[in-house]
C-alpha cells in the first residue's frame, strides 16, 4: 500500500499493461517526451521506448481514427484526447468507425482501444475546456464509458478498459489528478459495468460519478448531522451502468437522487432516472431528481463557475426535495 | 488604441507611423506582462498564454488592414486583440472574469472578441479560427464588401485536418482570405521539428496559394509582406499565406516550468527580442530615446490603467449569463 496522487494511479495501471502485454501502445499529443500535459504519462518513454510510447501532433481526427485502424491491425491502443472538449475533432473516428466496426462487418473486427480524456471544470479554464461530454459517447452504441473517482478505480477500471475487446472512453476529471490516496501494491482489475456502494444509508439513494463523488460525500455527512441517511452509490462506469446496484438501493430507500457534472439536459442522469422508473416504478415514493450542470456552456469567471458546478448545497437541497 | 494610419500603407513608413507600430507592440508587451503578473497573484483565472517576443506580428499585419477587415485569432491571442484595436480596459477585465469585459466574463483569455470592430475572437481550438477566418472571407466576398478576412494560427495548427480543408476550399472559391502562421518553433511542449517533416509553406503551395516567409521579429517586413499579400487578396486572387517566423519567450502557459526546453532555446528566444529591431530602425529614423523612452511610459500608464478598471468592475451575474444563451425572441 502506498499514497500516491491519482495521476500516478493512471500512470501505474498504463506500465503495467505495456509490461504485461505488447501489444499496447500509448500515443497523442505530448505523451511521450514530455510525459504528458497533466504528468499522467511520465516516464512510459524512457520505459518502453519510442515504438510503443508516441508523441503525435495536434490531430485528433488522426489520432482517434489510427487507434480504431490500429486496434483492427492486432495492437491495443491507448489514445489521449488532451481534454474531452477536443473529442469533436475525434467524433467521427468514435461514433462512425470505432463503435460501428464489430457490428457492421458481421463481427469479423474487434476494435480494443481506449481513449483517456480529461473533463470537468473548476479551474476557470472556460467554455471550450471544461466540458463533460460523457453523455454524447454513451449514447453511442458499441462504446463504453468509464469515470474514476477513487485511486483503486482509476487503476482498475483502466486496467479493464485496456483488456476489454471493444471501444471504451476513459474519462479523467481534471480537478482529481492531484488528489491523494492509498494504491495497493497489486491493485485489482475493476469490472466495468459494476457500481460500488460508498456511504450506507437508508432514507435517500443518491447515484453519482467522478469528481462530484467528494461534494456528494461531503453533503451526505452534513445531512447525516440533521439524521438524513444518505446511500452513496459511485457509478464508476457510465455505459454500460450498473442497474442492479441501484434497483437494490431504491428497494430500500425509495428515493432517488442522481448528481453530475455535466449538464442535465439529456444527460447520464435523465437515462438513469428514466430507466429506474421503468423498472422500479412500485419503489419509488418521490419523483427523482437531478442535480447538475444548467443548461448552459461553461463560463470562465470564476464568480460564474462557482454556481455552474453543483455544489453540497445544491445537492443537500435536492435531497430535502426528495424527502419533502 | 493607437493603430498605423492611413499613411503608413505605403511600404516605406513614416516617422510617426513607425511609432504608432512601436506603441502597438509596447502595449503588447506590457499588458501580457502584466497579466503575467496576475495571474501569478492570483487575479487572473484559468491559464493564459502569452505572445511575448512575438509583438512584431500582430502589430506589422494589422497595420496592413483597412477597419473593415476582419480577424480570427488563436489561444495566444492577446496581440491579435490588442493590435486590432480593442479598448485595453475592456480587454483587461474580460481577462479578469468581470462584468464589463468584451465577453462579460465568460469567455476570458482564449475567447476575447469585440464584433464592432471585426475581432472575431481568440480560440481555445488548435486550428479552428482557419475555417471561422474562411467563412468570413465568404460572406465578403458573397456580399461584396471589399474586406479581406485574415486568421493568425500557430505552427502546431497546421497539423489539423482544419488546415487541409480551409486551404483547399479558400483557393477553389478564390476567397480573400489572408493566413498567418506564427511559427515561433513550439507547439506546445513540442518543437516544431517534430510535428512536420514538410516546410509549412509547401504546405500552401500545394494548394497553390501564394507563400511568404518572412522574418517575424521585424515588424517593418511583416507590415510590407502583409501589405502584399493583403493586396492581391483584396483584388480577387485568393488566398494568401504569410509564414512568420518567431520564437516563443515563455512557457506555453503561464505557470509552464519548460523542464522539456534546453535553457539556451530560451536564453535564445529573450535575445532575438523584436523590440531590439524596431528601436534600431526608430533610431534610424532620428525618433530620441526620449521619445521611445515616453512611448513606455505613457503605455505602462494606459496599463495599470485599465488593470485599476479592470479591479473596480463588478462581477459578472449568474441570471443574466444563465439568460443569453440563446437570442431572446419574442417568444420567449
Ligand atoms: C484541438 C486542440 N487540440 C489541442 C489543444 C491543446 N493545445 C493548445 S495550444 C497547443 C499548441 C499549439 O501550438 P501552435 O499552434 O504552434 O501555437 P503556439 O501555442 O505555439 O502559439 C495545443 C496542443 C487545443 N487547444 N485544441
Ligand atoms: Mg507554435
Amino acid at each position: 500500500m502506498a499514497e500516491l496522487r491519482f495521476a500516478h494511479a493512471i500512470n501505474r495501471a498504463l506500465a503495467d499493461a505495456l509490461t504485461e502485454d505488447p501489444n499496447v501502445i500509448v500515443f497523442g499529443e505530448d505523451v511521450a517526451g514530455p510525459g504528458g500535459p497533466f504528468g499522467v504519462t511520465r516516464g512510459l518513454l524512457e520505459k518502453f521506448g519510442p515504438d510503443r510510447i508516441r508523441d503525435t501532433p495536434i490531430s485528433e481526427a488522426a489520432i482517434a481514427g489510427a487507434a480504431v485502424g490500429a486496434a483492427m491491425g492486432g495492437l491495443k491502443p491507448v489514445v489521449e484526447i488532451m481534454f474531452m472538449d477536443f473529442l469533436t475533432l475525434a467524433m467521427d473516428a468514435l461514433v462512425n468507425q470505432a463503435a460501428k466496426a464489430r457490428f457492421m462487418f458481421g463481427g469479423q473486427f474487434s476494435v480494443p482501444m481506449v481513449v483517456c480524456t480529461p473533463h470537468g471544470g473548476g479551474v476557470g479554464a472556460g467554455p471550450q475546456h471544461s466540458q463533460c461530454l460523457e453523455a454524447w459517447v454513451a449514447h453511442v452504441p458499441g462504446l463504453k464509458v468509464v469515470c474514476p473517482a477513487t485511486l483503486p478505480d482509476a487503476y482498475g477500471l483502466l486496467r479493464a478498459a485496456i483488456n476489454d475487446p471493444d471501444p471504451v472512453i476513459y474519462v479523467e476529471n481534471k480537478s482529481l489528478y492531484a488528489k491523494k490516496g492509498e494504491l495497493a501494491d497489486k491493485p485489482a482489475i475493476v469490472e466495468i459495468g459494476k457500481a460500488n456502494v460508498v456511504r450506507a444509508g437508508k432514507d435517500v439513494t443518491l447515484v453519482t460519478y467522478g469528481a462530484m463523488l467528494f461534494r456528494v460525500l461531503k453533503a451526505a455527512e452534513e445531512l447525516a448531522q440533521e439524521g438524513i441517511e444518505v446511500e452513496v452509490i459511485d457509478l464508476r462506469s457510465i455505459q454500460p451502468w450498473d442497474e442492479a446496484a441501484i434497483l437494490t438501493s431504491i428497494s430500500k430507500t425509495h428515493r432517488l437522487v442522481i448528481c453530475h457534472e455535466a449538464v442535465e439536459a439529456f444527460g447520464v442522469g435523465a437515462e438513469i432516472v428514466a430507466h429506474m422508473v421503468d423498472i422500479g416504478f412500485d419503489e419509488f415514493d418521490a419523483p427523482p431528481v437531478r442535480v447538475a450542470a444548467p443548461f448552459m456552456p461553461p463560463p470562465y469567471a470564476p464568480s460564474l463557475e462557482d454556481e455552474f458546478v453543483p455544489n453540497p448545497e445544491r445537492i443537500k437541497a435536492a435531497v430535502r426535495r426528495v424527502l419533502a | 488604441m493607437p493603430q498605423a494610419t492611413a499613411s503608413a500603407k505605403d511600404s516605406n513608413l513614416g516617422r510617426d507611423d513607425a511609432i504608432a507600430l512601436y506603441t502597438v507592440m509596447q502595449t503588447i508587451r506590457q499588458a501580457e506582462l502584466r497579466l503575467g503578473t496576475l495571474f501569478a497573484d492570483g487575479e487572473v483565472p484559468g491559464f493564459i498564454h502569452l505572445s511575448v517576443g512575438q509583438e512584431a506580428v500582430p502589430a506589422g499585419v494589422t497595420a496592413a488592414l483597412e477597419p473593415i477587415d476582419t480577424v480570427a485569432s488563436n489561444h495566444r491571442g492577446h496581440g491579435h486583440a490588442i493590435a486590432k484595436g480593442l479598448d485595453l480596459d475592456r480587454f483587461v477585465m474580460e481577462i479578469m472574469g468581470k462584468d464589463g469585459g468584451y465577453c462579460r466574463g465568460r469567455g476570458g483569455s482564449m475567447h476575447v472578441a469585440d464584433a464592432k470592430i471585426g475581432m472575431l475572437g481568440a480560440n481555445g481550438i488548435v486550428g479552428a479560427g482557419l475555417p471561422i477566418a474562411l467563412g468570413s472571407a465568404l460572406a465578403h466576398q458573397v456580399k461584396k464588401t471589399g474586406a479581406v478576412a485574415v486568421v493568425f494560427f500557430g505552427d502546431g495548427a497546421l497539423a489539423e485536418g482544419a488546415m487541409h480543408e480551409t486551404f483547399n476550399l479558400a483557393a477553389l472559391w478564390k476567397l480573400p482570405l489572408v493566413m498567418v502562421c506564427e511559427n515561433n518553433g513550439w507547439a506546445e511542449f513540442s518543437p516544431t521539428a517534430r510535428e512536420f517533416v514538410a516546410k509549412l509553406g509547401d504546405l500552401a503551395h500545394a494548394f497553390r496559394i501564394p507563400a511568404s516567409l518572412i522574418d517575424g521579429n521585424d515588424v517593418m517586413a511583416v507590415y510590407n509582406a502583409t501589405r502584399k499579400h493583403v493586396a492581391a487578396a483584396r483584388a480577387g486572387e485568393g488566398p494568401q499565406f504569410i509564414e512568420c517566423k518567431t520564437q516563443r519567450v515563455r512557457g506555453h502557459f503561464e505557470g509552464d516550468q519548460q523542464k522539456y526546453r534546453d535553457p539556451a532555446d530560451i536564453a535564445a528566444a529573450t535575445k532575438d527580442d523584436p523590440m531590439h529591431k524596431i528601436e534600431k530602425d526608430l533610431a534610424d529614423m532620428q525618433v530620441s530615446a526620449a521619445e521611445i523612452e515616453k512611448v513606455k511610459t505613457d503605455v505602462a500608464a494606459r496599463v495599470e490603467k485599465a488593470i485599476t478598471a479592470g479591479r473596480n468592475e463588478p462581477l459578472p451575474k449568474f441570471a443574466e449569463a444563465f439568460g443569453d444563451v440563446y437570442t431572446p425572441t419574442a417568444r420567449h
